[in-house]
């Protein structure tokens, strides 16, 4: 929670600094009010009073009251900004970030959780920082202040009023202890009932075939039940709170009066004014003292809840990025599309077992290299060496001659046109999404489109794309959920085409489509991009069984590296695969 | 993919939620608030009595706080005059203290059972409704699970629940307690002192109407602020979900300008409707303290000619108070309480959707089932309009093996949809041992099948949980039988609690395994018929293999359909029904399909020929 200050810089120091001198005004400002009151009661009291001295009190409080407004105006002022500049620079920090990030780190944090922190957690300390922050510095201010003003009353009404505030410091501690838990669990207890409803929605095809509706009705009962008993408990508990407080309020009030009596009957008559206009002012002190321990209440709701959201977002910005950046700006003299990997092996952090070992092959200019394997054989975390969204844990990953890690990642993406097994498609048009990020190309604005066009021609997708009412303007909603997915994986492919790059990485992205869209593809993309290395995951047969290099992974290691025929000659594993896909007669005539 | 949608929507809700606090939200209108609150009414009937206590205790209590001040009142003259006359009157400054106080505590007991009373009734409201909603779940047709807004309008109703107990619980009382305290409060100020009650009141409605401007200029500070949250939120998720590819593409800067564009709107947005919000504190301060000087300085000059005993300045000290807040709740209890209609509506839309037919009079069980299925001159459409199926007529023979094949949207779960009753045929009907589906009912129907589809789904619970899953008298022996005879026996019992390891998202299975366990289901399941939808295709090849084993098991003295998108697993079905643009095109054997030389032949010809070669 305290870390989070460190990233406030010093313009919002000042803010902060601003802020608190601001409350502090504002509390001694309209704690002076009470004050005239008794100057007033004595007045009332006193023979001889003019109605001038009257109104010149009076007229000293309405300074009061506008003062402590216009202070209060400025604080909101000061704090709306405050937390609505801090909010963005946190945003704009984590945003920055997560963008800076690789996909181990991703991986860590989970994308869901990554995007509740950059949102959700930033609004709730937003929030805070609005409202909590300024009772945070206005309790102890009011308490210290009015305590202070009360210090020249009466013993006894200290005692009443140190009486009243444990009882109400010992609610405030019971809710605090009993039902602040209670309230925090609410949160875990819906997210399993709502992982119910899921489940029902996911399965709903198997529940109503396996007539299960009263089984999962069970389970749903059940959590329903939990959740509603410890809501009630926590709710339950919570209404103690706002009777004793009004309760103990008035006690003080009517306790302060009585005691007042008394000494008043006991006193001289100079003293019992004294003591008769200090009682009004005193139970109003009083009841503020009461009114801000109240405030605890809240603080405890929100401090909790505001330092989990201050750690998951400082828990982004603490994170080292472990692909680091390098300098290099292009490849060895005149190499180009050469993907080399040597002796690569490569774990996932925290993981004990390598994905892929010893992995050794290179591609060459123009050539066509293909990896197919079991889920789980490291086809994946190989390609994703190539454009370092991940770095090795042995060995060396060469592109153009190069150590990857030598690249600056700009070059090295500039080379490569990645797609990747699931499309992505951003908010936009589909000239966007294909004219899309940075390259070394510099197109006019008409060349663009005529690129794009291109592109989208090699990727099977003008059909479809120039049936649209808006053609290559055609809107595409977030992650492209008004095109089929089959089309998404097109323009996705367009996209990689229209960089023009030395090499293509296509992880798995073909078995979205029919065979007769894979394969008229993958020819228009031998003919119209020639000499450009391609890299393709896959798992269907059909789809690899002319690349000039098969590797055949199994268990992370290669066990298998040729072209077809020769792989259905020597390599077990290979054969294995093929045999499930297609007839024996027809591996033979291929 | 779609379980992340689910995720990103909740992100959004939780940020709906987190925004405003409740102090100064965008007001959401129902468009039904009689009708919508009728229905409520029908929800509370049963806690009536509950109901019914807790507003008598509001308002007695409310009658009792009412009086204090006045109490109060009469002690500072005894005071003043005990002050005055050197006499104090001890006793009866006592006594009255004493029934104040009696009066106080009664009224803090009051609000304590009807606190109580509510948070009990709001809570059971909350259960009823949520398990209303979950059994609703049972009695929608699946067709309404398949169009892609359910999800979304399901998360929503579920998190309307919470919002409308709560604010049902609070707003109700409150307007009830605040009416009576303004009512009463207004009647005691005007008994006691006509001229400082129109003074305070003065204050009082100048507060309400001021209060009442700045929500309304505030609200489209508050719409631009949620409209820019929800750029700024769909930005975030958009660009962290296709990270892979904003790297790849070197588009960082784009996104990065996107984000600050958005960044610095939402800051301006942010910071202008939290001031515009924040004026209305000092500002009510402000009222609120020129209403304390007014009535002391008025009430001062007024004891001072004698007009009031100073008791009364007290006593309005405290009305004063008493009577400003009231006003400024309940405009604030109705506006939620429009919202929380506006979720109750929601949550009562989905409670009447349409459901299934009713089939009490159904048949239930069909006994000694030989396993033949005819389909009759079936017409079908998702959409009434544009029928996909015309007019389907087969025959299939007990232990057939029936392979469904097309590609991609071909409408091969079509079959699957109208076999298992999930979808009614539009016209003609489909026989199972001569014995039309529509007339038994649907549970009957499920109960000849045993599925096996393309998504493994498991659910959260223990493995045998799982396989034995919807049948409560199946026996450990039984489970384990199953998952011996598919290969999943020794893994399992491996797990760390074997049968009893309970499936997460955290336990390692792979989609090979997955499917195996629902294989496994399925047998235990052990019906006539068998439905294999795609069942191999999120597992990989060599993992293929074992699941198409087991699945050949499953097969054997089955009435098996299998729809597949490798056309060498279905080759050896006795037929093959070949489907296209959701019409099926070609019925008939893999050899005479291929003889044919039609679309099945073209497909599985397209699957061999090569990407031109160079």
């Amino acid at each position: 929670m305290i870390s989070i200050f460190k990233r406030l810089n010093a313009h919002e120091w000042m803010l902060i600094c601003i802020s608190v001198a601001l409350v502090v005004a504002q509390v001694i400002t309209d704690l002076r009010i009470p004050g005239y009151m008794s100057t007033i009661t004595r007045l009332i009291e006193t023979e001889g009073s003019t109605m001038q001295e009257i109104l010149n009190t009076g007229a000293m409080m309405l300074i009061m009251a506008v003062l402590s407004m216009l202070v209060m105006f400025c604080s909101g002022f000061v704090s709306s900004r405050l937390s609505a500049y801090y909010s963005r620079d946190l945003r704009d920090k984590i945003f920055h970030k997560v963008q800076s990030f690789s996909p181990e780190e991703i991986d860590r944090f989970s994308t869901a959780s990554l995007i509740t922190r950059s949102t959700n957690d930033v609004a709730q300390i937003q929030n805070f920082v609005a409202g909590g922050f300024t009772m945070i510095v206005n309790m102890p201010i009011t308490v210290g202040i009015a305590l202070s003003k009360m210090a020249g009353g009466h013993w006894q009404w200290t005692v009443l009023t140190a009486g009243c505030v444990i009882i109400v410091l010992s609610v405030v501690i019971f809710v605090i202890l009993y039902a602040h838990p209670r309230f925090r669990r609410m949160q875990v207890l819906t997210d399993n009932l709502n992982a119910v409803t899921r489940e029902n929605m996911t399965g709903i095809r198997v529940i109503r075939a396996y007539n299960a509706a009263d089984y999962q009705m069970d389970k749903f009962t059940d959590r329903n039940d939990t959740l509603t008993k410890n809501q009630l408990q926590a709710q339950r508990a919570m209404t103690v709170m706002q009777p004793t407080m009004r309760f103990t309020q008035n006690i003080l009030t009517i306790g302060i009066y009585c005691i007042g009596a008394w000494i008043i009957s006991k006193t001289s008559s100079m003293e019992a004014l004294n003591t008769f206009s200090t009682m009004v002012v005193f139970s109003n002190y009083a009841s503020r003292v009461l009114f801000s321990i109240q405030s605890l209440n809240f603080i405890f709701n929100q401090l909790p809840r505001v330092s989990v959201c201050a750690n998951r977002v400082n828990e982004v910005l603490d994170t080292d990025v472990h692909v680091k950046n390098g300098s290099e700006m292009r490849g060895k003299g005149g190499m180009r599309g050469v993907v080399e990997f040597r002796n690569v092996a490569f774990r996932y952090p925290d993981s004990e077992a390598d994905v892929i070992h010893n992995i050794s092959f290179t591609a060459n200019r123009g050539e066509t290299v293909a990896f197919i394997g079991a889920t789980g054989s490291g086809k994946t975390s190989l390609v994703n060496l190539i454009p370092r969204f991940y770095d090795v844990t042995e060995g060396q990953v060469l592109v153009d001659g190069r150590d990857v890690k030598d690249y600056d990642l700009k070059v090295l993406h500039n080379k490569i046109g990645y797609t990747p097994q699931r499309a992505i498609l951003f908010t936009g048009t589909v000239y966007s999404n294909v004219n899309y990020g940075e390259n070394e190309l510099r197109y006019t604005e008409e060349e663009a489109f005529e690129e794009v066009k291109k592109a989208v021609e090699i990727a099977q997708a003008k059909d479809f794309v120039e049936e649209k009412e808006d053609g290559y303007f055609t809107f595409i909603s977030r992650g492209g959920t008004n095109v089929s997915g089959g089309q998404k994986q097109r323009i996705s492919i367009a996209r990689s085409v229209f960089r023009k790059p030395e090499i293509y990485i296509f992880d798995d992205t073909f078995g979205a489509l029919d065979y007769k869209t894979d394969r008229t593809l993958r020819g228009a993309l031998k003919k119209k991009t020639a000499g450009v290395t391609t890299l393709i995951v896959a798992q269907r047969i059909g789809t690899i069984r002319d690349a000039d290099q098969i590797i055949v992974l199994d268990e992370g290691e290669i066990v298998g590296h040729g072209t077809h025929r020769e792989l259905l000659e020597n390599c077990s594993v290979y054969r294995e695969i093929a045999y499930t896909q297609m007839s024996e007669e027809e591996l033979a005539n291929g | 993919m779609a379980k992340n949608e689910y995720e990103f929507g909740q992100a959004r809700m939780q940020q709906g939620r987190g925004g405003g606090r409740g102090r100064m939200a965008i007001a959401e209108k129902p468009h039904d608030m009689i009708g919508t609150l009728r229905k409520l009414l029908a929800y509370f009937r049963k806690f009536l009595p509950a109901v019914i206590i807790a507003f008598s205790c509001t308002l007695i209590s409310v009658v009792l706080t009412i009086f204090a001040p006045n109490m109060l009142s009469r002690i500072t003259n005894l005071i003043e005059a005990g002050m005055k006359s050197g006499n104090m009157d001890l006793g009866r400054i006592f006594r009255t203290a004493g029934w104040i106080l009696g009066f106080y505590l009664f009224s803090a007991l009051l609000t304590f059972v009807e606190h109580q009373m509510m948070v009990l009734t709001s809570n059971r409201i909350n259960w009823t409704l949520r398990e209303d909603i979950s059994h609703k779940l049972n009695r929608i047709p699946l067709s309404r699970f398949d169009s892609a807004s359910f999800g979304d309008v399901l998360s929503r109703v579920t998190n309307d629940i919470d919002s409308v107990g709560m604010s049902l619980r609070m707003s109700a009382n409150e307007i009830v307690s605040a009416t009576a305290t303004f009512l009463g409060c207004g009647i005691m100020m005007l008994i006691t002192n006509v001229w400082l009650a129109l003074v305070s009141m003065v204050f009082a409605f100048a507060g309400f109407f001021i209060m009442n401007v700045i929500i309304k200029k505030s609200q489209p500070y508050f719409r631009a602020r949620s409209a820019t949250l929800g750029e700024m939120n769909g930005h975030i998720e958009e660009i962290y979900a296709g990270h892979l590819i904003v790297k790849a593409y070197n588009g960082e800067a784009d996104a990065s300008k996107e984000f600050n564009r958005i960044n610095q709107l939402l800051y301006e947005a942010n910071w202008k409707s939290q001031f515009i919000s924040g004026i209305m504190r000092p500002l009510m301060t402000l009222l609120s303290n020129l209403g304390y000087v007014t009535v002391c300085v008025m009430g001062a000059i007024m004891v001072l000619n004698g007009k009031i005993t100073y008791g009364v300045i007290i006593a309005f000290v405290l009305y004063v108070r008493m009577f400003t807040m009231p006003l400024s709740m309940v405009a604030q209890a109705m506006t939620s309480l429009q919202t929380a209609v506006a979720g109750a509506e929601r949550i009562f839309n989905f409670l009447e959707e349409p459901e299934m037919e009713n089939e009490d009079t159904k048949i239930k069980t069909l006994e000694d089932v030989k396993g033949h299925i005819s389909f009759e001159h079936v017409k079908f459409g998702y959409d009434k309009d544009h029928p996909i199926i015309h007019d389907f007529s087969y025959e299939v023979m007990p232990g057939q093996k029936v392979a469904i094949v097309g590609p991609t949207g071909a409408g091969k779960t079509t079959l699957v949809n109208l076999l298992m009753r999930f979808y009614e045929v539009d016209d003609g009907c489909i026989k199972i041992d001569g014995i039309s589906t529509r007339d038994m009912t649907r549970e009957a129907v499920h109960d000849q099948f045993c599925m096996v589809l393309q998504d493994t789904w498991l659910f959260e619970g223990t493995v045998f949980e799982n396989v034995a899953y919807g049948r409560p008298d199946v026996s450990l022996d039984e489970v384990v039988a199953a998952c011996r005879a598919v290969g999943m026996n020794r893994f399992i019992r491996s797990l760390p609690q074997g049968y009893d390891t309970v499936l997460s998202d955290a336990t390692n299975l792979s989609a090979g395994q997955r499917q195996l366990l629902t294989i496994a289901r399925a047998m235990i399941d052990d019906a006539k018929f068998l439905i294999l939808d795609e069942a191999t295709s999120s597992v990989d090849t060599r993992t293929e293999q074992l699941v198409q084993n087991a699945m050949d098991k499953l097969t054997e003295g089955r009435t098996s359909f299998t729809i597949a998108h490798r056309l060498s697993t279905i080759r050896n079905a006795d037929v093959i029904l070949v489907m296209k643009d959701g019409d099926i095109v070609e019925t008939g054997s893999h050899d005479e399909l291929l003889e044919k030389g039609g679309f099945y032949a073209e497909l599985w010809n397209s699957q061999f020929v090569n990407a031109e070669a160079i």
